[in-house]
């Protein structure tokens, strides 16, 4: 394997997580809910991915976990912020502190339990396409399916008419209402979504990435999938695109430390998050001010009969 | 049939102060079902969470330690909420203040220097922290940069930044590698106000929180603050404008975080090191909430979030829970004052018929 393979495969598997995390809040955010806490779901996906795939030895049941983790606390989110109306930005600011908590308290026991990692999927004959067969037809399963999700999420908004729906549901909630479709229903079913691939994301984390437990081992992921769906415009082809700008830049900082830059490595680890702030900047300097994402987006919906 | 949300006319001031009561009642609820969860007896856990803490005068007064700088960044944030302005970022407000605070202090250490040294260090805080919280507003008030996230990452830059610091350029020589700075001289440290940690802080604090209050009630620019944030179109009319209030509430609040930090570096720890802060500029965006974004709301709200975090330390120690389960209590806090809330403003109604 060549440098250049072995860096073109660790930036897939960086950026993976971000990508699929970024593509659930996408979704939330289209249909008008601003969730904050990927960070806490993303968390709890790691924290009880993991503590399943131990306890029970079996990797898919640990994934499938971890979705139910994120799907469970994206419906607390529900709860509060659709079905009390409350403030979008400080239930979900409460979510990511409660995942965080939750998440150290479920994952104490396996700190330090180390277990294999899922395994990559060969395709047959083509995999062995020299430099694009391993980076194309050698990947973890959750590489394909964060590809798979793209295309679907993509498909789904732009071709189908419940697509449609959803982000007429963003853009104007009161429209939306007067047409009769249920709002609030599928805002719940949109942050649901959200919720399902954060946890999806975390279990990346702890089953893939780095096949252990930590306590907060997101580390501002969550975040940073928040910053790439508004980089991305809330376009999902954008949005892979972002992700794997970001999660390069985290190698590219990863492989410049190794390489000894006479550069302090607080500097270099600080850079994905300065890079974010600067992205978030450039983007809203070159977007007309008319396209700054879903209309009714973060703002309750309280039906009046 | 279903359940529907209908707004309430008005809301009693009797509504608006039981609120935040039933919230940490609820806390208490689930606070019992965790710990029997955790195998824990709920009476003795529950006893070291919100008990010990207050039951002797040394916890007390570590309740008014750390109630200090949560209720300082809670009264800065609950200004910056009010007018919309979503400041998350006070954790690396604090710790840029405390950075700054402490360059004052350093320069000065080992040279002939007088009594104008610590108000040199906490003015020093005070402007680090604003200019630190200056970045997320000018972002957001030049080009329309979503404050959330920028003063989230700007939390990390400064983690990093202060990690580079102390380990580096700071570092004590004789600390024995340890990333630490020197220990302040006591031209550099914060009078104490007993034989315990209790220092000036805490006056301080009551100072800011009385300002605050006098402010929102009673002058313009508080009722500016709620105007912009409630109807920001009537703001408009009035000739308010809302990117100079932007800039003004993360100056504050960036000043107030930033006087904490220093206030912790130089009264609480007398260096600077890196697990400075457990967490206040986060914690403090519970208090603000708790304290239902008022200034006398967020002293009651801060000192109940101490005695958590005592109450947390006492349980790990005493009953090996681990730390994480504060957290988890901020959080369900948070929901419950968050959900109760919406009752004060909507009822619940039950309807019969189709759902909609």
């Amino acid at each position: 394997m060549t440098l250049l393979e072995a860096i073109i495969l660790t930036v897939i598997t960086a950026s993976t997580p971000l990508l699929i995390a970024a593509i659930g809040e996408l979704v939330t955010e289209r249909a008008g809910v601003l969730n904050l806490g990927v960070e806490g779901m993303m968390i709890m996906g790691a924290a009880v991915g993991i503590a399943v795939a131990i306890t029970t030895g079996s990797s898919a049941l640990g994934v499938l976990a971890a979705i139910l983790a994120g799907v469970g606390l994206a419906a607390i989110f529900a709860a509060l912020a659709l079905g009390l109306a409350t403030n979008q930005v400080a239930t979900g600011l409460a979510l990511t502190v409660f995942g965080l908590g939750l998440s150290g308290v479920v994952g104490a026991p396996y700190v330090g339990l180390q277990r294999a990692g899922i395994g990559k999927i060969e395709v047959p004959i083509l995999s062995d396409i020299p430099f694009l067969g391993p980076i194309l037809f050698r990947q973890d399963p959750f590489v394909y399916l964060s590809i798979a999700l793209v295309v679907g999420v993509s498909w789904f908004l732009t071709r189908t008419k419940a697509g449609l729906v959803l982000r007429a549901c963003g853009e104007n909630h009161a429209s939306a209402h007067a047409l009769g479709y249920p709002v609030l229903r599928i805002r719940f079913y949109a942050t649901l979504f959200g919720g399902a691939c954060a946890g999806l994301a975390g279990a990346y984390l702890s089953l893939v990435y780095t096949p252990f437990w930590t306590s907060g081992m997101t580390g501002g992921r969550g975040w940073i999938a928040l910053a790439i769906v508004v980089f991305a415009s809330w376009m999902p082809y954008r949005a892979a695109a972002g992700a794997y700008l970001f999660g390069g830049l985290t190698i590219l900082q990863l492989h410049a430390q190794s390489a000894g830059v006479p550069v302090p490595s607080q500097l270099l680890a600080a850079l994905p998050y300065l890079i974010t702030i600067v992205v978030l900047v450039l983007i809203m300097r070159v977007r007309s001010q008319g396209a700054a994402g879903p209309q009714s987006l973060g703002t309750a919906f309280v039906p009046d009969r | 049939m279903r359940l529907a949300l209908e707004r309430r006319a008005q809301t009693t001031l009797a509504m608006q102060i039981a609120s935040p009561l039933i919230a940490v009642a609820l806390t208490l609820v689930s606070a019992v079902v965790i710990f029997i969860a955790l195998g824990q007896d709920p009476a003795r856990a529950l006893h070291a969470y919100f008990i010990s803490p207050v039951s002797d005068a040394w916890g007390l007064q570590e309740v008014a330690v750390k109630a200090t700088p949560l209720v300082l960044i809670a009264v800065g944030l609950a200004l910056c909420y009010q007018s919309n302005n979503w400041n998350i970022g006070a954790e690396g407000q604090l710790l840029m203040g405390a950075m700054a605070g402490t360059w004052v202090a350093i320069a000065t250490h080992g040279t002939p220097n007088g009594p104008w040294v610590l108000p040199a260090m906490l003015v020093a805080g005070a402007l680090g922290g604003a200019a630190f919280a200056a970045i997320p507003a000018a972002l957001k008030t030049r080009f329309g940069a979503n404050e959330i996230l920028t003063s989230l990452m700007l939390v990390y830059v400064a983690e990093l930044f202060m990690d580079w610091l102390v380990r580096g350029p700071w570092r004590d020589p004789q600390g024995f590698n340890m990333p630490q700075t020197v220990v302040f001289e006591p031209e550099a440290t914060v009078p104490l106000l007993s034989d315990g940690r209790l220092n000036i802080g805490t006056p301080i604090m009551l100072v800011v929180v009385a300002l605050a209050a006098f402010m929102m009630v009673r002058t313009l620019k508080g009722f500016e603050i709620r105007l912009v944030g409630e109807a920001p179109k009537a703001a408009r009319f009035a000739g308010f404008s809302a990117k100079r209030l932007t800039w003004l509430v993360f100056a504050i609040s960036g000043a107030l975080a930033g006087l904490a930090g220093i206030l912790e570096a130089a009264g609480t720890v007398k260096q600077l090191q890196p697990n400075l802060s457990p967490g206040y500029g986060f914690t403090a965006i519970i208090v603000a909430f708790l304290g239902r974004l008022n200034p006398i709301g967020c002293l009651i709200a801060g000192v109940f979030l101490a005695i958590t975090f005592i109450g947390g330390e006492n349980a790990q120690i005493m009953l090996k829970l681990p730390l994480d389960v504060t957290r988890v209590f901020q959080g369900l806090l948070l929901f419950y004052v968050l959900a109760c809330d919406s009752f004060l403003l909507y009822r619940v109604r039950l309807i019969r018929g189709a759902a909609a």
